[in-house]
């Protein structure tokens, strides 16, 4: 199935996860993955949510994610329309024999070595989801000891912004 | 009318609810709600109505809203309280009923420790709430009540929650309403798109077979004169769904009655051979298409509703329409009249032919039974012959029910109120005491099943005590009747708990009289009509009427679930013939 990057600007009010979350869970929708963070406007975070649904399907998910009191506005982000990232640090085995072909690897992906010890190297490294795949991959056969990866964030590209159309200031109790 | 001076958070609440215009609350106090039930004792405004369960009140909102198209109000504590009100929430929230439900809220400090009579209630209900709050800062109610009012009642109507921590309804605030609400994330469309509307318009004069397609969103936006005003102009046949009745007079002739899984053959058919389903707040519920991927397979689709998420949820709509279904039918009605007035119209003669044959060849009807013994389906039909249009009618749900909605002939909107979406047993009885305090010079009816009604019929003695003389029509066949259906078509006659013995016990005349009610007991067809009409001439106290009937009559016409509308069967191994036959 297609994969569908929703940008979803929420009010910052308590319980406002559990909403989009338990939305998903009920209507049966899956989440692949799931950012949270502030924007540049107080009181208004913003969700990018990524799903694994054909078109019809996420009609649905935009519409019922709408009906949400607390969201305030929903984009889809097409990948060729914006920039997409996520972050991985990974717990690589490396000894004296591997550290050297661990380094190539890294290098070759432009990720970053951020922690050494003697037997392992903790490798951070920001992309798109398919990158740190591939990245991955490569680092597989050394002995993946830990790992953990964020959720994809992403901004359209150009000018312009989804928060452009003036957000009203938001006091209210949650 | 703003005021701003030092209260209680409890004054405030109270307060507050005044502001928002309440008449009357259904509710139950205990700790954490306390402090809340002391200025409400002084209020002038708001009666408060002391049900015997939480479930009772959040019911009795729902009557009072389905009935009067006011905000329906109930109150409990926390914990067991606010638990006890998650079905009538639950109702609510299917049924799309304005309702705002207060609760009590242990202490903003106990939250989260397990603390006596604690339960997460915004947690647990917000998959069944359309918004809910957690306030724990006093100066926040009026404006949380303030904002409940407003999403409860505006848009696709449906439940709020506002859960307030004791502390907070004790704690000293300034008092101050808001005079508008504006929420930044909520903002209902209701004025149709005019290009939708012309394409809707050009699709309904050049359909052969089209249909209106009604559903309760036309009640709860008061738009049956639009509806009128579209049918008759047209000439389209309408049906209207088990949420929809009353909202187009049943006498009229255009109107083929009621689709889906116990409706007449000509509704089902006229849905299912359609060319054209104009949707008008209806939602394409399983219980109205059959097996979806059969329902009417020539249909086009336009779908009015002004919940953009039901549009193209279950069957994907050629026009979407969003929008207010009164502003829609207006619109598209002023379109027509153009289009009409300029010499286009339907053609759908055809199509009237069928209807009109479907119709003769198969009215809804029921047979007598063999041994003598009271038919439930002449019982509720006489009800509402001689109590008349001008009644409210609330039904639980099962055999009862859709025999309510089958033989009761209506005539207006908010004349029938039942559990349609969540399908609640014991929902009839407590709607029936809202609705009459929302309406007390009206007639007021629960039909209720003998199983439905021991669920709730505690409330007898909240209806006793606080004179809110309804009358209950109990159709005691003695079993759960539509699950022992069941049994009977589909499970070899093996009648596995369902027999609830209710012909023998309880004794519902006297079970009456203990609650300060009339017990009036009818057996037989002869004394339909007397019992009806002595029940009809007793207004001191609620009256309750034991029809004792038979146990194995069936709801017909019906479409088994999961199966295919093509596949109605009239009766027992009796499918209608679709074509005609001349």
């Amino acid at each position: 199935m297609p994969r569908h990057t929703l940008s979803v600007l929420v009010e910052d009010k308590p319980g406002v996860l559990a909403r989009v979350s338990s939305l998903f869970s009920r209507r049966g929708f899956n989440i692949e993955s799931l950012a949270v963070g502030p924007t540049e406007v107080e009181g208004v975070s913003r969700m990018t949510i990524v799903v694994d649904v054909d078109s019809l399907l996420l009609e649905q998910v935009t519409k019922q994610l709408n009906k949400l009191i607390n969201v305030l506005k929903i984009v889809e982000l097409e990948p060729d329309a914006s920039v997409q990232r996520a972050i991985v640090m990974v717990k690589v085995r490396a000894d004296a024999n591997s550290r050297s072909r661990v380094l190539e690897v890294i290098n070759l992906f432009r990720a970053r070595a951020v922690d050494v010890s003697l037997d392992a190297i903790t490798v951070e490294a920001t992309g798109t989801p398919d990158k740190l795949e591939a990245l991955l991959r490569m680092l597989e056969p050394f002995g993946i000891k830990e790992l953990v990866m964020s959720g994809v964030v992403a901004l359209s590209r150009g000018g312009r912004s989804i928060s452009d159309r003036a957000l009203r200031p938001i006091d209210r109790p949650a | 009318m703003s005021s701003s001076e030092q209260v209680t958070g409890a004054q405030s609440l109270i307060r507050s609810l005044e502001y928002a215009g309440v008449d009357v609350v259904f509710g139950i106090p205990g700790g954490a709600i306390l402090p809340a039930y002391d200025p409400l004792m002084d209020s002038m405004k708001v009666r408060h109505i002391l049900v015997r369960h939480e479930q009772a009140a959040g019911h009795a909102a729902e009557g009072y809203a389905a009935a009067t198209g006011r905000v329906g109000v109930c109150m409990a504590t926390s914990g067991p309280g606010a638990t006890n009100l998650v079905t009538p929430i639950a109702d609510a929230h299917m049924d799309s009923v304005p309702m705002v439900a207060i609760t009590g809220q242990v202490p903003s400090s106990a939250i989260g420790s397990d603390a006596f009579q604690e339960a997460d209630i915004r947690g647990i209900t917000m998959p069944i709430t359309k918004h809910s709050y957690l306030v724990t800062d006093p100066g926040e109610i009026p404006r949380a009540v303030a904002e409940a009012f407003h999403l409860a009642s505006t848009g696709r109507p449906g439940p709020v929650l506002v859960d307030v921590s004791k502390d907070a309804l004790q704690a000293m605030t300034t008092f101050e309403w808001p005079e508008e609400v504006s929420l930044a994330g909520y903002r209902p469309v209701t004025k149709p798109h005019s290009k939708q509307v012309r394409e809707a318009a050009r699709m309904i004069l050049d359909a052969k077979r089209p249909v209106l397609y009604v559903g309760g969103g036309v009640i709860r936006s008061d738009a049956s004169a639009q509806l009128r005003g579209l049918a008759e102009l047209t000439g389209i046949p309408v049906v209207t769904t088990l949420m929809a009745r009353g909202a187009f007079p049943d006498s009229h002739p255009q109107h083929m009655g009621m689709p889906g899984m116990h409706g007449s053959v000509g509704a089902v058919g006229a849905l299912q051979k359609s060319d054209l389903i104009i949707a008008l707040g209806a939602r394409f519920d399983d219980r109205v298409t059959g097996k979806l991927s059969t329902f009417a397979p020539g249909a086009a689709v336009i779908h009015a509703d002004i919940d953009p998420a039901e549009i193209s949820k279950n069957r994907v709509a050629d026009v979407p329409i969003v929008g207010d279904v009164g502003e829609v039918m207006a619109e598209l009605t002023a379109v027509l009249s153009e289009d009409m007035a300029s010499g286009k119209r339907g053609d759908y003669e055809e199509w009237w032919k069928l209807l009109d044959h479907w119709r003769s060849t198969y009215p809804v009807g029921y047979d007598l039974p063999d041994d003598g013994s009271l038919s439930p389906q002449y019982v509720i039909s006489r009800l509402g012959d001689i109590s008349g249009p001008d009644a409210v009618y609330a039904a639980g749900v099962g055999q009862h029910q859709m025999w309510g909605a089958q033989f009761v002939k209506y005539e207006k909107p908010r004349t029938w109120l039942n559990s349609g979406g969540l399908g609640t047993m014991g929902y009839a009885g407590p709607a029936a005491m809202g609705a009459k305090v929302g309406l007390p010079g009206t007639t007021v009816w629960a039909i209720d099943g003998d199983g439905c009604f021991q669920m709730t019929n505690q409330e007898l003695v909240t209806c006793t005590i606080n004179e809110i003389p309804i009358k209950v029509a109990l159709i005691n066949n003695s079993s759960l009747g539509m699950v022992r259906q069941w049994q009977t078509l589909f499970y070899n006659e093996r009648y596995s708990e369902t027999d609830l013995h209710s012909h023998r016990l309880p004794d519902f005349v006297k079970l009456a009289d203990a609650y300060g009610c009339h017990g009036l007991r009818c057996e037989s067809a002869d004394g339909v009509d007397a019992t009806i009409e002595k029940a009809l001439s007793l207004n001191d106290a609620p009256v309750v009427i034991d029809f004792v009937v038979h146990k194995d009559a069936m709801v017909w016409p019906m479409v088994a679930a999961g199966t295919s509308n093509d596949d109605i069967m009239v009766a027992r191994a009796m499918a209608p013939s679709w074509d005609r036959e001349d």
